[in-house]
């Protein structure tokens, strides 16, 4: 089964990189552009059938290793 | 004072902060793996700076997870004093020995320069050798750098003393001019609870000699000698 999983920066965390991001768009002639968060798209192949177990695997990978919940949060997807 | 150095893929102050050691021991440290689990006792572990593991998915993170920082961390629990400079102290941070973390900086650009740091206490075995409220020059050289923690964490480093070096200007005052980086409440280097473990940003190791533009930080390898010794 494949997983993806979506780290980005928990809310009132500062993001200059986005910000930067949003500036460059509203300069190439997006004005409509406002607040910009980015953060990080992990795809990952998994060897393992049951839905229930992947997810809380996954839940394990995201705390060890994936993000760091200080500043980030996280949200994971099953597919296929 | 015996002391070890860890080595990850990417390390690269390694070297400067063995000489460093050397120089105020008259002992190499010695130099230890990232794939080794155990290694020879010793009375301090130093994390060194550079860029382990190409900083993939955040810097510190792949190298916290490394065989030899599983045996650090069952040390610093046992007491062993830890100090992770620079990469060492995203390392650490990542590892969980210290709080918070330490973000991109807040402009976006890597920065190479020599800072003033307001040593916080002198009552550690790291800053024994330095007054409480003492300006020191050291040089900084990082792109993340940027000190995050929440608020509830940043009131108990406050609160319980655990922070040990703030960006200042010359003269001592802390405040935003100084602040190379972005960081809360200025901050370039933290405790853990006990004061066993320290992480810093700056380089403390590239000011030990006259002739490389200053010895402020030399004060730092002498307080832990004299402490560990």
């Amino acid at each position: 089964m494949k997983a993806r999983v979506h780290v980005t920066l928990k809310n009132g965390v500062l993001d200059p990189q986005g910000k930067a991001i949003g500036h460059s768009l509203n300069r190439l002639g997006f004005p409509e552009v406002g607040d910009v968060r980015q953060g990080k798209f992990i795809e990952l192949e998994l060897a393992e059938t049951d839905k229930a177990k992947a997810k809380a695997r996954l839940e394990d990978m995201c705390k060890k290793l994936l993000a760091n919940t200080v500043i980030e949060n996280y949200s994971i997807e099953l597919v296929g | 004072m015996k002391s070890a150095i860890l080595v990850f893929p990417g390390s690269n102050r390694e070297g400067d902060v063995a000489q460093a050691i050397e120089l105020v021991t008259g002992r190499r440290p010695q130099m230890v793996w990232h794939g080794d689990g155990d290694f020879e006792k010793v009375d301090l572990i130093v994390v060194p700076g550079g860029f382990s593991y190409g900083d993939y998915l955040r810097c510190g993170a792949m190298a916290a997870q490394s065989p030899v920082m599983a045996e650090v961390k069952k040390r610093a629990a046992q007491g062993v004093p830890v100090l992770g400079i620079c990469n060492g102290f995203q390392i650490v941070t990542e590892a969980g020995l210290l709080p918070g973390t330490l973000m991109r900086n807040s402009h976006l650009k890597f920065v190479c320069a020599d800072v003033h740091l307001k040593v916080e206490t002198s009552q550690s075995l790291f800053t024994n050798r330095y007054q409480a409220g003492q300006v020191i020059k050291v040089p900084v050289a990082h792109a993340e750098g940027n000190y995050f923690a929440d608020a509830d964490t940043m009131k108990k480093l406050e609160d319980r003393g655990q922070i040990a070096f703030r960006y200042c200007a010359p003269d001592g005052t802390v405040d935003g001019r100084g602040n190379p980086n972005g960081s809360s409440s200025n901050i370039a280097g933290v405790f853990n609870e006990t004061k066993t473990v320290l992480g810093l940003m700056p380089h403390p190791e590239n000011a030990v000699e006259p002739m490389f533009g200053g010895t402020d930080g030399r004060g730092l390898f002498e307080g832990m000698v004299e402490a560990l010794s």
